[in-house]
């Protein structure tokens, strides 16, 4: 997959339905073979972008926890800050990869 | 001066854990209200004629749900009567051990008190949440399976899930479970005065809200074979201390009576409604209808739109005059969305849910239906999501 161009929206702290909306405006002009990623924070975005994604017949590709921006060496750190997928408001962030059905 | 305004009816279609009360309950809460007041275990007349009064109401409901007058206690609410029955079958029988199996649909008040028994027990992760599928069907060839398993106490199913409608195989996971002698907490509470309720259980939850009697009662019972230990105090009352509103138990089982006399009317009358809602609003675009289009309650329908805030089309209807209910993450403080919806894999953000009440007329969805369209388009255009 490294070999192909992935769009990422970038939909963190945005609420639902939002997160949804720009990964459909981002999808609107591209081409069916395409894949874009959407990072959220909102819990609902990992149920709703795989519902949005079936009914405009498109593919989840990969739903995963973005680990979090921790910097190489960081052990010893306390958990707070290097607790993966973080945000500076506590919540997690999940990236959902889909490739665009014809 | 005359005034030639008048403000639309409302039209409340929200009759689901909290419907409108009914006729005969308000009546016969007045009456409890004058007759009833007093405390029915002291030893005088008005004592008498309260515990006259909360003894019928006991026998009313143990009737209509098909149990014995002994097998039925009265809770302070559905959710009360939930999480007791949980709790103390859980410790009641954790000598077997910690495993509770339930539907991934069951109500929260179930998964809440499933969570804290196996906590408290040191194995948070004997709690086995069953799947379902895309109409909220739970696996019934994985529960019967998971409740067969050692070392589990106890497991729940609830006959119909009150948020999409769809009902659940009780039957078949209730001869599992006893075959495995494993007692089953079923959740009748969005069924009773709606629904068939099969003699599949072994604890059976009632909620009187849902069926038109007042707020402040739920309904737990409790088969005598059942073992189960209390995780509250001792009281006279040993399911729930403090006994109940002898009024509010009064109204409860006249208003269930009531409606279990016109159940199979309204129960016809009522699917004929959502089959129509189910067709209209199908014709709106995007829009998923979701639950069991035909093995379903007579009287809850739901549907989400997508590119559409919950919680501005749930007041969008409001100003039109019309209640519904939202499992939408957008209409919740938690920014949850309704657990419900994300284990059938279905939309959850514009989410609406109706449930029909016997006072609603085929004339209250009409109108419904005729403003509906335009408010998703009005909530659409104010996100700019035309042509996504």
């Amino acid at each position: 997959m490294s070999d192909e161009p992935v769009t990422l929206v970038d939909a963190r702290t945005l609420r639902c339905p939002l997160p949804v909306i720009r990964l459909a405006a981002a999808a609107r002009d591209r081409a069916p073979g395409d894949v874009l990623t959407v990072w959220s924070t909102d819990p609902a975005a990992r149920h709703d972008v795989p519902a949005w994604a079936r009914m405009r017949g498109h593919a989840v590709v990969e739903s995963t926890v973005v680990e979090g921006t921790v910097v190489e060496g960081a052990e010893g750190q306390d958990a707070d800050a290097t607790d993966s997928g973080s945000t500076p408001d506590g919540g997690t962030t999940w990236a959902i990869t889909v490739r665009l059905g014809g | 001066m005359t005034d030639t305004t008048t403000p639309p009816r409302r039209v409340y279609l929200d009759n689901g854990g909290r419907a409108a009360l009914h006729p005969l309950a308000r009546t016969a809460l007045a009456q409890a209200i004058d007759d009833g007041w007093a405390d029915p275990r002291r030893l005088y007349a008005e004592a008498r004629r309260a515990a006259v009064l909360l003894d019928g109401a006991r026998e009313a409901i143990a009737a209509g749900l098909g149990a014995r007058t002994e097998e039925v206690h009265l809770a302070p609410s559905h959710v009360a009567a939930l999480h007791a029955a949980v709790g103390a079958v859980a410790l009641g029988r954790r000598r077997t051990g910690p495993g509770i199996v339930v539907s991934a649909v069951e109500r929260a008040a179930v998964l809440h008190a499933a969570e804290l028994a196996v906590a408290t027990a040191g194995s948070p992760d004997a709690l086995v949440k069953v799947p379902v599928d895309t109409l909220g069907r739970v696996d019934e060839a994985a529960m019967t399976e998971a409740v067969a398993s050692p070392g589990t106490a106890l497991a729940a199913l609830q006959v119909a899930n009150g948020e999409v409608g769809t009902v659940q195989p009780v039957a078949a996971v209730h001869a599992a479970a006893r075959r495995a002698g494993v007692p089953l907490v079923v959740d009748a509470g969005a069924v009773v005065g709606h629904g068939e309720v099969p003699d599949a259980w072994d604890l059976l939850a009632a909620d009187p809200a849902d069926w038109g009697g007042p707020a402040g009662v739920g309904v737990l019972a409790v088969r005598n074979r059942v073992r189960w230990r209390r995780t509250w105090p001792e009281d006279a009352e040993p399911w729930f201390p403090g006994g109940v509103s002898v009024p509010a138990a009064f109204a409860a089982a006249v208003a269930l009576q009531s409606v279990l006399a016109d159940r199979a009317a309204q129960d016809t009358r009522r699917r004929a409604i959502v089959d129509k809602v189910r067709a209209v609003v199908g014709q709106i675009p995007d829009v998923e209808v979701v639950g069991d289009p035909d093995d379903r309650l007579p009287h809850v329908v739901t549907f989400s739109f997508l590119f559409v805030d919950g919680e501005a089309l749930v007041t969008e209807l409001d100003r039109a005059g019309f209640a519904v209910g939202s499992g939408s993450a957008c209409t919740s403080s938690t920014l949850e969305p309704s657990h419900v919806l994300a284990a059938m894999g279905v939309l959850t953000h514009g989410n609406v849910r109706i449930a029909l009440d016997r006072a609603t007329t085929q004339d209250d969805v009409d109108r419904f239906l005729a403003v509906l369209p335009g408010a998703v388009a009005r909530v659409r255009a104010s996100l700019g999501v035309s042509g996504l």
